[in-house]
């Protein structure tokens, strides 16, 4: 790391932090530069966490204007039409979030990172998207595997009380430690594309059902040309036909994504159960940050919570061979 | 419940948060997302630079003001219309009482202290209200929930105290950085700008007794005519020299251990350096906490380590500087981690003691840290825990009983998981808190006073803040500031009689009864007579059994309290890496609540071998500070994963 010091403002702000990540891993945020793609309550989440953590800036890109629902779940803006009214979220999330910590810089991107030039992705260390079709992440995703420096790759969605996170760090190296010392330790990540092409019979036992019912549901958004959270209860028997043409093809039992699960994504459409946007939303920080500061075992590659057994499990989908 | 039923029950509710610092800036967030409509939130505190890293609610603007009440301020701003109550008061006071609680559908903890969660647990259980309580450090995280009747309530398991040193290791045999620091504290730091009054056994114990008749407060006495580098110098060559040579005097303390080195001023620094002061320009305005004789000595970064000589030359200069700028304070001054002076004072003198005895010299960051008893926190954990806390507390509105669940949120997946639930516990049967089990107390009725018992017991053991002490009907004693003048001077003179001599004589087979009125606990101890303690497992004279007590329990010296959002550690975790690790424990009585089909697997939590797998703070290899940084303010839950069966 180079010589810069931290100054004695970041020192003091940061003092509590630094005694977990140390002053290294501080710097290195300090420099790094993160795009997060879609706000709502869980990338809201990440935002304030990243913001907090000291990162050297944070691009924000949602043209959405404010909306009831825009509001679900959201705290970064306040509850005054005449402040909100015709104005894009991330407009006024980055207002908010500058204050949470001056020493970052955010910033709020018109446009929409699908029809983004590839090389505005090389601005960034770390893109997060969520709201967005598989088509779009899968888009997005190779785009960042095809620059020439790495940028980390997340994606986050959350639905009804449940949710998943999705990461891509490529091939990463890091120094792990142990009792005896720092050991290299090197990870070979998929990208989302070949992480779900993956056949189901393939995986591991006991995958979470989570995981199968997000896929279910992503193909059926795809086939219908509708975004995540658009669909509804109505949609219910075309998704079980759905599942169960996917389950044929893949040779899987229709008992491993549970008609009560789709169901219940279903049912709350658009809506995310606010206390599991704070769950998923710092466990993407964590990871972000162990990313980004080269410490700390980076999770691969999704991790599922569900709010109705309580559990976050990290799941690993991806081929052996490239473990 | 469907969800109709379960957004009434949040809109209904009306919820106490107790803390409104990392967790509770978090969880009122959450809470105001989630629907809550009436949220009251009691913090004593004020707001610090050091907390803006993650209690977010709160800018550089607001530091000094109260958390409740600017945590209520900026949450209305986007949620303008629910209701907030914020009392800026120690959840201790007697407003807060049975009946306060009663008002409420659950208390959600953000606590940072052993003292006050207890308190809360036992008025929970007197109001009969259910309580979520939680914890965070750095990475780690639990929530816990307990429900009077169905799960343990907090106190059923043990809760570890703050780790206490035995008095001569930090007076005399130090092995570990953090008894140079707990020396340099409350020993040298306290001796010289403290309370002079106060006790304080200091120095050598040389064992033959023949320092008893030395005057070493003389020392401590600043002559009129001795200015402060005579007087630095005097000091530093009384406790690091001549302190150091009586110690080694007596070959037997050393037979088996290193034996340290004296230093004097002499050999460390060249005279000129000894007399030259640092440069104080920068200083010429401040008077207050931020003067800094680091900084006047060019000594800049908190991070490194600095030398022998380099702690030597900060040891003088902060003492000169107190005497010169902040001389009004001597003599009533307390350790306060936000003094920057005294931090490097402190630091000084133990990277001093510590050469001398052989330790590993430490950075002031890292002194600091063990000295103020910091906890690291990070803002990513709080929110996951106050999420948690959430989910928790929906699930009591709804009388949901059968789904709580405690989580634990770990650093280190244990069997693909990183948010763990486990089952609640029944209670502890022989919980003196939530059960009537009595207690039996071993103690020489001859010759221990009913203070030793008030305060040692009492207090310091069962938590009791105004306790009411009976023998059958009669009266012993009774703590508070409101008693009548005759009767509180009676009740003094009880406390010096020994057991045996008091109005109503309490002997073997006696049975005390003791009360906290506003805890509404109420205990029985009966009393069995021993003429023996050992004096080195029981300082005290005294020993409490029937009250699970933690694994390591020493009487001596202690780091004092920590503040911290403190998290479940177990005792070997605490041997085995800095990071609280959770292992595994069968519990022989361990008891489950239900049996939940789906949690059929067996959660058996190997202690992590690679215990440093993790985001190590600082280069701060040596082992001691692992060990001994669990001066985790007395709440390291034992939180062994439990096994389910």
């Amino acid at each position: 790391m180079d010589g810069e010091e931290l100054t004695a403002q970041q020192t003091a702000l940061y003092d509590r932090q630094i005694r977990v990540w140390g002053v290294d891993a501080q710097k290195r945020l300090s420099k790094a530069q993160i795009l997060v793609s879609g706000l709502n309550g869980t990338s809201v989440e990440f935002c304030k966490n990243i913001v907090l953590a000291g990162v050297g800036s944070l691009t924000l890109m949602d043209d959405r204007l404010v909306t009831e629902d825009a509001l679900q779940a959201n705290f970064l803006i306040p509850r005054d039409e005449t402040v909100y009214s015709g104005r894009s979220l991330s407009e006024l999330c980055c207002e908010s979030l500058r204050d949470f910590n001056p020493m970052v810089r955010v910033l709020a991107e018109k446009g929409d990172l699908a029809q983004c030039e590839m090389e505005f992705l090389d601005k960034f260390d770390v893109v997060v998207v969520t709201g967005c079709s598989l088509k779009t992440k899968i888009e997005i995703n190779e785009k960042c595997r095809k620059r020439a420096k790495r940028i980390a790759f997340y994606a986050i969605e959350c639905r009804d009380s449940c949710g998943e996170i999705f990461v891509d760090l490529q091939n990463y190296t890091y120094a792990q430690k142990k009792s005896d010392g720092t050991a290299e330790c090197h990870l070979s990540y998929p990208s989302l594309e070949d992480a779900i092409l993956i056949p189901w019979r393939n995986l591991p036992r006991k995958v979470s059902k989570l995981y199968f019912a997000m896929r279910v549901i992503e193909k059926f958004e795809l086939s219908e040309g509708r975004n995540p959270g658009e669909l509804s209860n109505f949609d219910l028997p075309a998704v079980l036909k759905q599942r169960k043409e996917l389950c044929d093809a893949q040779s899987l039992n229709e008992s491993h994504v549970p008609e009560t699960l789709l169901e219940r994504i279903l049912v709350a459409g658009p809506m995310l159960y606010p206390p599991v946007c704070p769950i998923l939303g710092g466990i993407l920080g964590q990871e972000v940050i162990k990313a980004i500061s080269g410490k700390g075992d980076p999770l691969k590659n999704f991790f599922y919570f569900d709010a109705a057994d309580g559990k976050g499990v990290i799941e690993d989908i991806s081929n052996p061979s490239s473990i | 419940m469907d969800s109709d039923s379960k957004t009434e029950a949040i809109k209904r509710a009306k919820v106490l948060m107790v803390g409104a610092g990392g967790i509770g800036c978090e969880l009122l967030k959450t809470l105001a997302l989630s629907g809550f409509q009436d949220i009251h939130i009691i913090d004593m505190d004020t707001i610090e630079v050091s907390n803006l890293n993650r209690q977010f609610l709160f800018r550089q603007s607001h530091v000094g003001q109260s958390k409740a009440k600017v945590a209520r301020d900026v949450v209305l701003r986007f949620m303008p219309r629910i209701c907030i109550t914020p009392y800026h008061a120690n959840v201790k006071d007697p407003e807060f009482n049975v009946d306060f609680f009663k008002k409420f559908n659950v208390i959600l903890n953000g606590l940072d202290n052993l003292d006050a969660r207890r308190h809360v647990n036992r008025l929970c259980l007197a109001a009969e209200v259910p309580l979520v309580e939680s914890g965070t450090t750095g990475f780690l995280g639990q929530v816990t929930v307990h429900i009077k009747g169905r799960t343990e309530c907090y106190e059923c398991q043990p809760k570890p105290t703050p780790k206490t040193y035995p008095v001569c290791t930090i007076t005399s045999t130090p092995s570990k950085f953090v008894h140079c620091i707990v020396w340099a504290k409350d020993l040298l730091f306290a001796k010289l700008f403290g309370d002079r009054n106060q006790e304080n056994d200091l120095f050598v114990h040389t064992g033959d007794g023949s320092d008893s008749v030395k005057p070493t407060d003389d020392i401590f006495e600043r002559g009129l005519d001795e200015v402060p580098v005579q007087y630095g110098r005097k000091i530093y060559d009384h406790v690091f020299g001549y302190n150091i040579e009586v110690a080694l005097a007596n070959e037997e303390t050393w037979k088996n251990r290193r034996r340290p080195r004296p230093i004097f001023l002499g050999d460390v620094l060249p005279e000129k350096l000894i007399l030259q002061n640092g440069n104080l320009e920068k200083n010429c305005l401040t008077e207050d906490l931020s003067l800094s004789a680091m900084s006047s000595l060019g000594l800049n970064n908190p991070q490194e380590i600095w030398s022998l000589a380099e702690n030597s030359r900060l040891f003088l200069e902060a003492l000169r500087l107190f005497i010169e700028r902040r001389g009004k304070d001597i003599g009533s001054l307390t350790f306060d981690k936000d003094d920057q002076l005294a931090i490097e004072f402190v630091t000084a003198a133990a990277n001093i003691r510590a050469s001398s005895f052989g330790i590993p010299l430490h950075s002031l960051f890292d002194a600091k840290g063990i000295a103020g008893n910091i906890v690291h926190a990070v803002a990513t954990t709080n929110a996951i825990i106050a999420g948690l806390i959430v989910i928790e507390a929906i699930k009591v509105l709804e009388a949901d009983f059968q789904n709580c669940r405690m989580t634990y949120c770990l650093e280190h997946p244990c069997q693909k998981m990183l948010l763990m639930p486990v089952e609640p516990f029944e209670a502890n049967k022989s919980c003196y808190v939530c059960s009537e089990t009595p207690l039996l107390l071993e103690v020489n009725t001859q010759t221990s006073t009913l203070r030793d018992f008030v305060d040692k017991i009492v207090k310091n053991k069962l938590g009791m803040s105004f306790p009411l002490i009976m023998q059958g009907a009669i009266l012993i004693f009774e703590g508070g500031d409101d008693l009548e003048e005759d009767i509180a001077a009676n009740y003094a003179l009880n406390l010096d009689k020994v057991l045996t001599a008091l109005p109503a004589p309490v002997t073997s087979g006696s049975m005390l009864t003791v009360e906290d009125l506003q805890q509404e606990l109420s205990c029985h101890i009966n009393i069995k007579h021993r003429e023996e303690f050992d004096e080195e497992k029981e300082p005290d004279r005294m020993v409490l059994l029937g009250w699970t007590t933690p694994e390591k329990e020493s009487q001596g010296v202690s780091n004092g309290e920590n503040t911290a959002a403190a998290i479940p550690a177990s005792p070997e975790a605490i041997n085995k890496s800095e990071e609280v690790e959770v292992t595994a424990e069968i519990s022989r009585t361990k008891r489950k609540l239900s049996e939940m089909t789906e949690v059929q697997e067996i959660f058996q939590i190997l202690p992590d071998t690679d215990a440093n797998n993790s985001m190590d703070p600082q280069e701060v290899e040596d082992n001691d500070y692992d060990n001994d940084l669990i001066v985790l303010d007395e709440n390291p839950e034992a939180s062994k994963k439990r096994r389910l069966q």
